[in-house]
């Protein structure tokens, strides 16, 4: 199976995207090689913008060249664009609705051996909490350029959150993915696994491995945190009665809190949470992260038994 | 005047011109926070000048247009000051002048610190300190990139240059050669814990500009005179960002409030305060 990190495919993306729309403009702070960015930097250099390695400025900056009327991709780790730069984000692109597409690479524990410093696991929970931020996490390759270009037509602040290492594709070209709308990777009426990013791949091998022993599990691709996609939710539950959540993110304030809010106020059903237990990590393979820190695919096929057994 | 040789010779009547400007202007901020019962008077009377002189002789803006692409912009930085700004809008026709009466309330345009998102004429947010010259860069980054000949004018407070963005904006302002991008210190020496030097010191300021590479110019900020020459020559197109050091008295035209730190924010103008400001302004050089 070919395997390319996100991160790579948002900066292929990026540089097609530049040909097409010179209103695109990207800024990033000195990891260009690493986010993507330097296949855009390349062919537009009047368009790239190297802030060096100070990204409260680079998102200031953002900030600043949206009100001019263009769509600003700035770029860094996931660690620093939501915690760094937080302020930044929250006060000068959200609050002032500013049209500015933060990527993020080296989203939750696919920063790997480069340990907590680099393994962005809180993000998506502190994105999640400032008002008008769309948030987003695809699972491959195929998605990530489909939804860098569904960005650019997107009107306002949004967070695009990446991986550092290569991820299988799960996609093909005719997928149709935008943003807000989740995608049912696989149908079933037993259990409905819901994940995002890097870890759909963990719930389609979870849904085949409980479909070798007779569960039907419903999967879907949640790559739309926020706004998250009631419809598709309430109807696993109803159609389902059961949900497990998976994320490469700390439990609190991510997919797991997002889902769990549409359920309980509409259609509450058993769910369990895969997710980092409110811990940090440390630096290890992914695989070995995954399992240590229970986000492997035989805890999903356990979460989804114990959420079928507690039906009702 | 210090650091670079301003080569402008002022007319005398604009600058009389420019001093009653600042003087309604200065009447209007005490007369707002005193409705408002709370704002920050002193470092809006330090830059009332610096403002008016900007929005009433150099910068090209259309009040019947706000978003006009070519217009030169303004980030209040210091946006805790934003009286000032509130009143020169208000004077060039932005807002009615009923407005005035509304800084602080529920559903104003006139909100405790600047919001873009529902004042028109507010280039930029402010009010959390040390991000306006990043976007202020930002703007200035893309006027380059459009070929438009914009300025983008940046007025700092003192206190928020202890705020490492700052510096991160100024490095890289003077990497992109922003010629288009003039900042303003309004160094009146006063923060709210007491006086910059012993916060947190900020002297040589010039020198430490000069060393990020940047044009200084080192005025009086409440001298007409020498603010509309140093405007006048940083605004020059010169392949480098150019500041402004402009020394200023905090709460410069009212008596009781003229370097008083507590007259920072938080206190409140009653009426007999209001008649006194008034009376100061008006009387005042």
């Amino acid at each position: 199976m070919e395997k390319i990190p996100t991160r790579i495919a948002y900066g292929q993306a990026l540089a097609e995207l530049g040909e097409e729309n010179d209103r695109v403009v990207v800024i990033d702070a000195d990891i260009s090689k690493i986010t993507g960015t330097h296949f855009f930097a390349r062919k537009f250099p009047e368009r790239f913008f190297n802030v060096g390695i100070a990204e409260q400025n680079e998102m200031g900056i953002a900030a600043g060249m949206a009100t001019t009327g263009k769509i600003v991709f700035a770029s860094t780790y996931a660690v620093f664009a939501s915690m760094r730069a937080c302020e930044q984000v929250r006060t000068f692109i959200a609050h002032t609705r500013s049209n500015v597409k933060i990527a993020a690479s080296h989203g939750g524990l696919t920063g790997t051996t480069d340990g907590v410093t680099h393994q962005g696991t809180e993000d998506m929970g502190i994105m999640r909490t400032i008002p008008d931020m769309t948030i987003i996490m695809p699972a491959d390759a195929i998605a990530t350029r489909k939804i860098v270009r569904e960005l650019a037509e997107h009107q306002g602040p949004a967070y695009l959150r990446l991986t550092k290492i290569p991820m299988p594709i799960i996609y093909d070209e005719e997928t149709d993915i935008q943003i807000g709308r989740a995608v049912q990777l696989r149908d079933g009426d037993d259990v409905t696994i819901i994940a995002i990013g890097d870890m759909v791949i963990r719930a389609l091998e979870a849904a085949d491995l409980l479909d070798n022993n007779g569960i039907r599990a419903r999967v879907l691709d949640m790559h739309t945190l926020k706004p998250v996609d009631k419809g598709a939710v309430i109807k696993a539950a109803e159609q389902t009665g059961a949900i497990v959540t998976v994320e490469d993110h700390n439990i609190l304030n991510g997919l797991g809190s997002a889902v769990a809010e549409v359920i309980v106020e509409n259609r509450p059903v058993p769910m369990e949470r895969i997710g980092l237990r409110d811990t940090f990590a440390e630096s290890g393979e992914y695989e070995e992260l995954l399992e240590k820190y229970g986000l492997n695919t035989r805890h999903i096929t356990e979460a989804a038994r114990k959420a079928m057994g507690r039906k009702l | 005047m210090k650091g670079q040789k301003t080569e402008t010779k002022v007319d005398s009547a604009l600058i009389e011109r420019l001093e009653q400007k600042a003087k309604a202007i200065r009447a209007d901020i005490v007369k707002m926070i005193h409705k408002a019962g709370e704002g920050h008077p002193g470092g809006s009377l330090s830059a009332a000048d610096i403002v008016t002189a900007l929005y009433f002789h150099f910068m090209r803006i259309d009040p019947e247009n706000p978003d006009w692409e070519d217009r030169d912009r303004f980030i209040m930085s210091k946006g805790h000051a934003c009286p000032v700004w509130y009143s020169a809008l208000t004077e060039l026709g932005f807002y009615p002048r009923s407005a005035l009466d509304t800084l602080r309330k529920l559903g104003s345009p006139f909100q405790g610190h600047p919001d873009m998102s529902i004042s028109p004429g507010v280039d930029m947010s402010a009010g959390s300190l040390g991000h306006g010259l990043s976007i202020g860069v930002g703007m200035a980054l893309m006027g380059k990139l459009d070929k438009r000949d914009y300025t983008v004018y940046v007025l700092l407070g003192d206190g928020e240059l202890n705020e490492g963005q700052v510096w991160e904006a100024a490095m890289c302002a003077a990497k992109y050669h922003l010629d288009n991008l003039v900042a303003i210190v309004d160094y009146n020496r006063l923060q709210i814990d007491g006086p910059t030097d012993k916060v947190m010191p900020l002297d040589p300021l010039g020198d430490k500009w000069r060393a990020f590479n940047w044009r200084v110019f080192e005025i009086d900020g409440n001298d007409m005179t020498q603010v509309v020459e140093a405007i006048e020559a940083a605004r020059k197109r010169r392949g480098l960002p150019s500041v402004i050091i402009a020394n200023t008295l905090k709460g410069k035209g009212v008596s009781y409030m003229e370097g008083q730190v507590d007259w920072h924010g938080g206190k409140v103008i009653d009426d007999s305060l209001l008649e006194i400001a008034l009376n100061d302004i008006q009387g005042g050089e």
